[in-house]
C-alpha cells in the first residue's frame, strides 16, 4: 500500500499520483545540539508542511542523541519530500516514518483537570477509573488526572469530562515506537 | 599535534590548513581578534571590500571558477545580515562557502547589545549548516568540519558565528582527521545504485528521442565530470541541453550541443524536451524556469535523474529511474555499463530524431533584427564573444540578472566549465560585479568579464573601488536600455504595459563614474564604433566600466511564458506579447 514511500534506491517505483492527505507519524533520531529543535521547525514552516503533534526529549544522554516524533498530516508526494528534507539536516541522523513502515505503538500523555461536586463528582470518578485514569493531585472540588493511551482515547476522555467540569488540559504529545526486537 | 592558541589564531590556523589563500571581508567591533591575528600572519590574503553583500559573492565568483570553497570574513550584526542575499543565492545554486560571522561576547548575547543579531537564527535557513560556537575548544572541530560539510555532497554556505570572547580565549588547536567529523549523521551518497543506472542505461540503448538534459550538478561534480559528459555524450550521440548553471559543462561548438533550455531557452531545446521519449537528467533539479507547466512536462518520456540530493528527485517532477549520486561517479559508471553493451553510437535509430531536431533549430530562435543605427543588445553580445575568442588569455564571465543576464547566456558560448558565473536560482540583481571581482582574484591573469544591466549593476556598484584597490582589471559590459528590461517585458506581457518603475531615471554617468573610483570609462552607442570601443577595453590593463547604450525596448526571446507548456514558446517573431498569458498565468511568478 505504501509502495510509493520507497526510497530513492530502486527503479521504476511509480503509482499513480494521489492528493488524499494522510497522517503519518515520524521519528528523527538526531544530535541533541542548540538549535536543532528549531532547525526541524524552521524547515516545516519554510516548507509549508504542518505539524500535528510534536514530542521532542534527549532519549541517549551519553551520546546527546534526541528522538523527535512528529505527526504530520501531507499527501504521499509530499511526505516523501518531508522525510528526505528532514534527513538532509546535517544533525539529523534518521528519519522513520512509522506509518509507513506500519508496525509500530504510540501513546500519548495527558493531565486534565476537573472540577465538580456531589453528582458530577461521583461519575467523574466513575469514568476515571474506566479509562484507568490516575489521580494525581485532589481537592475537595476538584482533581487531576493523568491519562495514557492512544491520542483518540485520550480525546473521548475529554470530551466525557467536558460536561462534568472540565478546567484545563495539557497533553505530551505522541511518542512512538516501532514493535519487536530491532531498535532504530 | 595540539598547539595552545587563541580563538583568533585558530582561525587563521584552520584557513591556512584548509589551503586557503584569499578571504573576502569587512572589520567590524566583534571581528577585531580576528582582524589582529590576520595582521600577524601572511598565509592568508584578506580582501577589504566595501559592503558584506559583495563579499559574498566574490567569495561565490571565487568558489565557482576554482572548484575550491570561497570563504567570508564579517562582524556581528549588520556584519552578518548583510550576508545573508549572498548565502541565500550560495545555498539555491549549491555553491560552497565558509562564512564567518564575529558575535558579541557570549556574556551579552540575547541582551540586544550593540552589533548583536541572532545570526545563527537568521542564516538557519539560508544555509547548509550553521554552528555558533560557545567553547573555544570546540572551535578547531567545528573550523574544519564547516568545510568538510560544505564543500562534500550538495555544496553549500555553512556559517560559523565566534563570539568575541571565543576570539580571545586560549585552547588547544588540532586539525581533526576528516573521518572523526559527522561522521554518524552526515553521509553524503557519492555513489548511484548500481541497478537503477544499469536501467537508466538500458532505457537509454532504446531511445529512439533521447536528450541529456545537464545542470550545475556536472559542473560541481569537478572537471572530470564534465569531461565524462562529453564522452557519455559522444558514445550516445544523443543531443545535450543544459540549464543555466550548466552552461560551459558540454561545449558550445559541438554539434550535438542544442543551446540552453528552458524559459528563455532555445526553441530546438525546448521542443526536444518536450517530444522526447527518454531523458536524461544529469545534476539538473526541474526548476520551474525549466519545466513550465508541471502537467505539460514532457509527457511522453521516461526520465532519468541523476543528483546527489535525494530531496531533489520527485519534488517536482516524478521519474521513472532516480539515481542519487555524484553525477561524475554516475557519468562514469554509464560510461562503463554503455560499453559493456556496445561500442556504437545510437547514430541509425535516432536519425529521424536528429532530422526533426535539426528542422527546429533551422527556426533560428535566437535570431534578432539587427540595426545599423542603434546597438543590439544581442549583437553586442556577440561582438563581444567575438573579440574576446580572439585573446589569448582565459575568458571568465559573470553576469547580473535580467534580459542581460539571458542575452548573455543564448549569445556567449562556453566550451569549459568553470567559466560562466551567474545567479541562478535566486536571480540576484547586483551579484555579477563582486562575482568577477573575486573570479578576478583567483585567477589574476585572466579576462574577467561582468555582462551587466545599468539597474543591477548599481546594486553593488561599490565594489569597483576594490577592484581598484587590489588592481584586478575586471571589465563591466553594461547592456544599458534605462530599463530594468525584464520587468518592462513582463509588464508588457502581463500588465498592460504599464510600466510602474521599471526605468531608470537619474541614471549616473557611467565614465565619470568610472572615473572617480580610479578606474577607466568607456561610452559607446553607435553601431559602426562597437568593434573598436570593446577592443579598447579589453586592452585596457585596470578596470573599465563600458557603458554600452542599446535599443531600449528589446524584448528577450524566445520566451515560454508563465503556465505554459514547452511547445507554446514564443518565438522572436511575435508581435503583440500582451495577448499571450491568460488569467491564470498572470498569477505564476
Amino acid at each position: 500500500m505504501n509502495a510509493h514511500l520507497q526510497p530513492t534506491g530502486s527503479a521504476y517505483f511509480l503509482t499513480q499520483e494521489t492528493q488524499q492527505t494522510e497522517r503519518h507519524t515520524l521519528s528523527v533520531l538526531v544530535d541533541n545540539e542548540p538549535g536543532i529543535l528549531a532547525r526541524v521547525v524552521g524547515l516545516f514552516s519554510a516548507r509549508g508542511y504542518n505539524i500535528e503533534s510534536l514530542t521532542v526529549s534527549e532519549t541517549e544522554h551519553g551520546r546527546r542523541l534526541s528522538r523527535i516524533t512528529v505527526v504530520v498530516i501531507a499527501t504521499p508526494k509530499t511526505l516523501v519530500q518531508i522525510k528526505l528534507q528532514l534527513e538532509r539536516l546535517v544533525p539529523v541522523h534518521r528519519v522513520h516514518d512509522l506509518t509507513a513502515e506500519g508496525n509500530y505503538v504510540e501513546r500519548e500523555l495527558a493531565l486534565i483537570k476537573v472540577k465538580g461536586t456531589g453528582d458530577h463528582r461521583a461519575e467523574t470518578l466513575r469514568l476515571a477509573e474506566a479509562f484507568r485514569a490516575h489521580i494525581i493531585d485532589a481537592t475537595v472540588e476538584s482533581f487531576v488526572f493523568e491519562v495514557t493511551g492512544k491520542p483518540d482515547k485520550i480525546d473521548s476522555f475529554i470530551a466525557l469530562m467536558s460536561p462534568l467540569g472540565l478546567v484545563e488540559v495539557v497533553r505530551t504529545g505522541l511518542a512512538a515506537i516501532g514493535r519487536g526486537a530491532e531498535g532504530m | 599535534m595540539a598547539e595552545k592558541m587563541t580563538g583568533a589564531e585558530m582561525v587563521i590556523q584552520a584557513l591556512a590548513d584548509q589551503g586557503v589563500e584569499h578571504i573576502f571581508g569587512y572589520p567590524g567591533g566583534a571581528a577585531l581578534p580576528i582582524y589582529d591575528a590576520m595582521f600577524q600572519q601572511d598565509q592568508v590574503q584578506h580582501i577589504l571590500v566595501r559592503h558584506e553583500q559583495g563579499a559574498t559573492h566574490m567569495a561565490e565568483g571565487y568558489a565557482r571558477s576554482t572548484g575550491k570553497p570561497g570563504v567570508v570574513l564579517v562582524t556581528s550584526g549588520p556584519g552578518a545580515t548583510n550576508a545573508v542575499t549572498g548565502l541565500t543565492d550560495a545555498l539555491m545554486d549549491s555553491i560552497p562557502l565558509v562564512c564567518i560571522t564575529a558575535q558579541v561576547p557570549t556574556t551579552l548575547i540575547g541582551t540586544d547589545g550593540f552589533q548583536e543579531c541572532d545570526t545563527v537564527g537568521i542564516t538557519r535557513s539560508c544555509t547548509k549548516h550553521n554552528y555558533l560556537v560557545k567553547n573555544v575548544n570546540d572551535l578547531p572541530r567545528v573550523l574544519h568540519e564547516a568545510f568538510h560539510i560544505a564543500t562534500t555532497g550538495r555544496p553549500g554556505p555553512v556559517v560559523i558565528d565566534i563570539p568575541k570572547d571565543i576570539q580571545f580565549a586560549v585552547g588547544e588547536y588540532y586539525k581533526p582527521e576528516i573521518e572523526t567529523l559527522r561522521h554518524a549523521s552526515y553521509r553524503p551518497q557519492v555513489d548511484g545504485d548500481l541497478k537503477a543506472i544499469e536501467a537508466a542505461v538500458d532505457l537509454m540503448l532504446k531511445a529512439e528521442r533521447p536528450i541529456f538534459y545537464t545542470g550545475g550538478g556536472v559542473i560541481n561534480a569537478g572537471p572530470e565530470a564534465s569531461e565524462n559528459l562529453r564522452e557519455l555524450a559522444e558514445l550516445t550521440g544523443f543531443p545535450v541541453t543544459s540549464t543555466l548553471m550548466g552552461l560551459g559543462a558540454f561545449p558550445a561548438s559541438d554539434p550535438q550541443w542544442m543551446g540552453m533550455l528552458g524559459m528563455h531557452g532555445t526553441y530546438e531545446a525546448n521542443m526536444a524536451m518536450h517530444d522526447c521519449d527518454v531523458m536524461i537528467n544529469i545534476g539538473a533539479r526541474f526548476d520551474d524556469r525549466i519545466t513550465g507547466r508541471i502537467d505539460a512536462f514532457s509527457p511522453n518520456s521516461r526520465k532519468i535523474h541523476v543528483d546527489i540530493d535525494p530531496s531533489s528527485i520527485n519534488k517536482i517532477i516524478r521519474v521513472d529511474v532516480p539515481i542519487v549520486g555524484d553525477c561524475n561517479r554516475v557519468l562514469e559508471e554509464m560510461i562503463r555499463i554503455w560499453r559493456s553493451k556496445t561500442n556504437q553510437p545510437r547514430t541509425e535509430a535516432i536519425a529521424p530524431w536528429w532530422k526533426q531536431v535539426e528542422k527546429w533549430r533551422a527556426v533560428g530562435s535566437l535570431n534578432f533584427k539587427n540595426s545599423d543605427t542603434v546597438i543590439k543588445p544581442q549583437w553586442a553580445i556577440q561582438r563581444l564573444y567575438e573579440a574576446t575568442k580572439k585573446q589569448s588569455k582565459e575568458v571568465y564571465i559573470t553576469t547580473e540578472v535580467g534580459q542581460h543576464q539571458m542575452w548573455a547566456a543564448q549569445h556567449f558560448h562556453f566550451d569549459k566549465p568553470n567559466h560562466w558565473m551567474t545567479s541562478g536560482g535566486l536571480g540576484t540583481m547586483g551579484y555579477g560585479l563582486p562575482a568577477a571581482v573575486g573570479v578576478q582574484v583567483a585567477h589574476p591573469d585572466a579576462l574577467v568579464i561582468d555582462i551587466a544591466g545599468e539597474a543591477s549593476v548599481q546594486m553593488t556598484m561599490q565594489e569597483l573601488s576594490t577592484a581598484v584597490q587590489y588592481r584586478l582589471p575586471i571589465k563591466i559590459f553594461i547592456l544599458n536600455n534605462e530599463r530594468m528590461g525584464m520587468v518592462r517585458q513582463w509588464q508588457d506581457l502581463l500588465h498592460g504595459s504599464r510600466y510602474a518603475h521599471s526605468y531608470s531615471e537619474s541614471l549616473p554617468d557611467f565614465v565619470k563614474l568610472a572615473e572617480a573610483y580610479g578606474g577607466k570609462g568607456i561610452r559607446c552607442e553607435n553601431p559602426a564604433e562597437l568593434d573598436a570601443a570593446i577592443a579598447e577595453m579589453l586592452d585596457y590593463d585596470g578596470p573599465v566600466l563600458f557603458d554600452v547604450i542599446v535599443e531600449k525596448d528589446e524584448n528577450c526571446l524566445p520566451m515560454i511564458p508563465s503556465g505554459k507548456p514547452h511547445n507554446e514558446i514564443i518565438l522572436p517573431d511575435t508581435a503583440n506579447l500582451g495577448s499571450i498569458i491568460d488569467e491564470k498565468g498572470r498569477a505564476l511568478v
